[in-house]
């Protein structure tokens, strides 16, 4: 029977359409408690390949009959060579191509919607990892924000576009992955926004985020809004009077939170008046796109996460806290690990660590950990 | 890829120097080889060694440290640690040791420190726990070799109560020599940081200078 090897964007389409699916993760149980593929009708099964050497006959009752079996492994190799010797005993069985690896740095692209002039905003979904960025296209111009690191995925679409990207935003200076924001500014000669207070330690050039600065892609405004709470800086941007992309402040179902630059104390303030304050100020009717999401119940049934301001002001947990020092209690003490080498990260993003690919991917390796519930 | 992946039982040295010692050492060389080769080797590999007998696992997989400690683990051996000298991990691991207390500290002295120490005298005992090849290349004049996977059978050559400094690389092979001496009843033993690395370094820069007059040491021990 021979093996078949199942693509990152065909895992995809079980992670995000429900499709039943049974997983065999051979990792070791570490990695595999750290973070999987997540999919809301995924089966698992958690064996290490070094614990099958001798052969698969202890896990052959295990599988089952009725749903596709993927193995999954770091990179590839320890999948495959289960995935042969359960396929020698007549299961049918696919493996990852290119292991978690390939599956943190995947990226689904979603239409999120059609903007007033014409032109399109997209959401690029890093299913593997829950970060999401963005490309606003109007009249041949492009604008991308909260980059990832993937930049010929950025590159590629707006070569297929027929459009040039003009300016690149970071909503605030990520510790969760690294940006490919200064990339893609520098391969195309865009304009690179930073919100200046995260930015002190930046070693390169960079163009200064302020509130209310208004920058135009072809006819589509895109307008800044001081939003601190998660860094000192973190700016939310309106797009086209619709579309409010709150960075890691505001998510679908959690909050940001405020202490990866290590200061949750100072900055929870902050963070309570940019959400019960600022946000209140806003339209109810702007569809809220964040920079993250946690678990796969975030994600839209087209594949999108997004969600009305007015929805999350009545459903958000972190918006229905009324009482000022129980909010600072829930978001400075249910503060879960931080996320994978995010000092490091940091440095990255200031241009102050200058990791090679695979370091970078090793950085970055394990879930997002950006939100407070 | 034309690489060799091989166990060296390092038997060829045994005899020399009139020792009746059996050489212990293993090393297996994984590098360049990705997963999940290096455990499919180690595994191998470990099967033919005795229980106690020491594995060096040289890889280069970044993965495979992970996934040595988590095999070791699950298969009752001992993981002991890992070295790393450039891009190549060296995973030192005991068979079916895996009750072995390896939390253990040995003392530390660091290399300047010793050399002021040696400068005024010569007689200290210094073990140096690298491969043989290792040893061949440069050591410590007066150096007394046992690899570490030696170090267990040959340590009744010791004298327990006298001051040991133990050297390596970098310090992790001989911090893990300094545990087996440390559980064996051995009082004084010191583990020289950062080791050779440093030292060649130094000597390089012309910054080691001593008399000869101690280099033949208990040449006895070894004749290299």
């Amino acid at each position: 029977m021979p093996v078949r090897i199942m693509k990152p964007q065909e895992v995809a389409r079980y992670s995000i359409d429900k499709k039943p699916l049974f997983i065999l993760d051979v990792r070791n149980e570490d990695a595999f408690t750290d973070w999987k593929i997540e999919g809301e009708s995924i089966e698992y099964l958690n064996i290490p390949y070094f614990d099958l050497l001798d052969g698969v006959d202890d896990i052959k009752g295990k599988l089952p009959k009725d749903r596709d079996i993927l193995v999954v492994c770091a990179k590839e190799g320890s999948s495959q060579m289960i995935a042969e010797m359960l396929s020698e005993e007549g299961i049918k069985v696919s493996y990852l191509e290119g292991g978690m690896k390939a599956w943190s740095e995947y990226l689904e692209l979603v239409k999120v919607g059609t903007l007033k002039s014409g032109g399109e905003l997209y959401q690029f979904v890093r299913l593997g990892k829950g970060c999401l960025s963005y490309m606003v296209i109007d009249a041949g111009k492009a604008a991308v924000i909260d980059a990832t690191r993937m930049t010929d995925v950025f590159f590629n679409f707006a070569k297929e576009k027929g459009v040039t990207i003009e300016h690149v935003f970071d909503t605030h200076l990520h510790a969760d992955h690294i940006s490919g924001g200064r990339v893609i500014a520098e391969a195309t000669g865009a304009n690179y926004y930073l919100p200046s207070q995260d930015a002190e330690e930046v070693v390169f050039d960079y163009h200064k985020l302020a509130d209310g600065l208004c920058i135009t892609v072809g006819e589509t405004s895109i307008e800044a809004v001081f939003s601190p709470g998660h860094t000192s800086g973190s700016t939310s941007f309106v797009v086209d009077e619709a579309y409010l992309l709150t960075g890691d402040i505001l998510f679908i179902d959690s909050i940001g939170r405020p202490d990866l630059a290590g200061m949750a104390d100072d900055w929870v303030g902050d963070l309570r008046t940019t959400l019960y304050n600022r946000y209140q100020q806003l339209s109810e009717d702007l569809l809220v796109l964040p920079a993250h999401f946690m678990e796969m119940k975030e994600v839209n049934v087209d594949g999108s996460v997004a969600m009305k301001l007015s929805t999350l002001f009545s459903e958000n947990h972190g918006l229905q806290v009324e009482d000022e020092n129980e909010f600072r209690t829930l978001v400075t003490e249910n503060l879960p690990p931080q996320p994978n080498a995010y000092q490091e990260i940091r440095k990255t993003n200031m241009g102050v660590l200058t990791p090679d690919d695979e370091t970078q991917r090793e950085m970055e390796i394990g879930p997002n950990r950006c939100a407070v519930r | 890829m034309g690489r060799r992946n091989r166990i060296t039982p390092v038997d060829e040295l045994a005899g020399i120097g009139g020792s009746d010692v059996i050489k212990t050492e293993h090393i297996l060389d994984a590098k360049g080889l990705a997963c999940p080769m290096p455990i499919v080797r180690t595994r191998k590999a470990m099967n033919d060694l005795f229980s106690g007998d020491i594995l060096e696992v040289l890889a280069t997989d970044n993965g495979s440290t992970a996934d040595i400690k988590a095999w070791a683990a699950s298969s009752g051996h001992a993981y002991l640690g890992t070295e790393t000298e450039g891009d190549v991990l060296h995973h030192f691991m005991k068979k079916d040791s895996a009750n072995v207390e390896v939390k253990q500290e040995v003392p530390v002295i660091k290399l300047d420190t010793f050399l002021r120490k040696l400068e005024q005298d010569s007689s200290l005992v210094i073990i140096d726990v690298r491969e043989v090849k290792e040893y061949n290349e440069a050591h410590i004049p007066g150096a007394i070799h046992f690899a570490l996977g030696e170090i267990e059978t040959s340590m009744h050559e010791l004298n327990k109560s006298e001051d040991i400094y133990l050297i390596c690389q970098t310090g992790r092979r001989s911090g893990i020599a300094g545990i087996q001496l440390a559980e064996n009843g051995f009082k004084h033993v010191y583990n020289v940081v950062p080791g050779m690395t440093e030292w060649k370094k130094k000597q390089t820069k012309g910054e080691i200078n001593y008399d000869n007059s101690y280099s033949n040491y208990r040449s006895k021990w070894r004749t290299f």
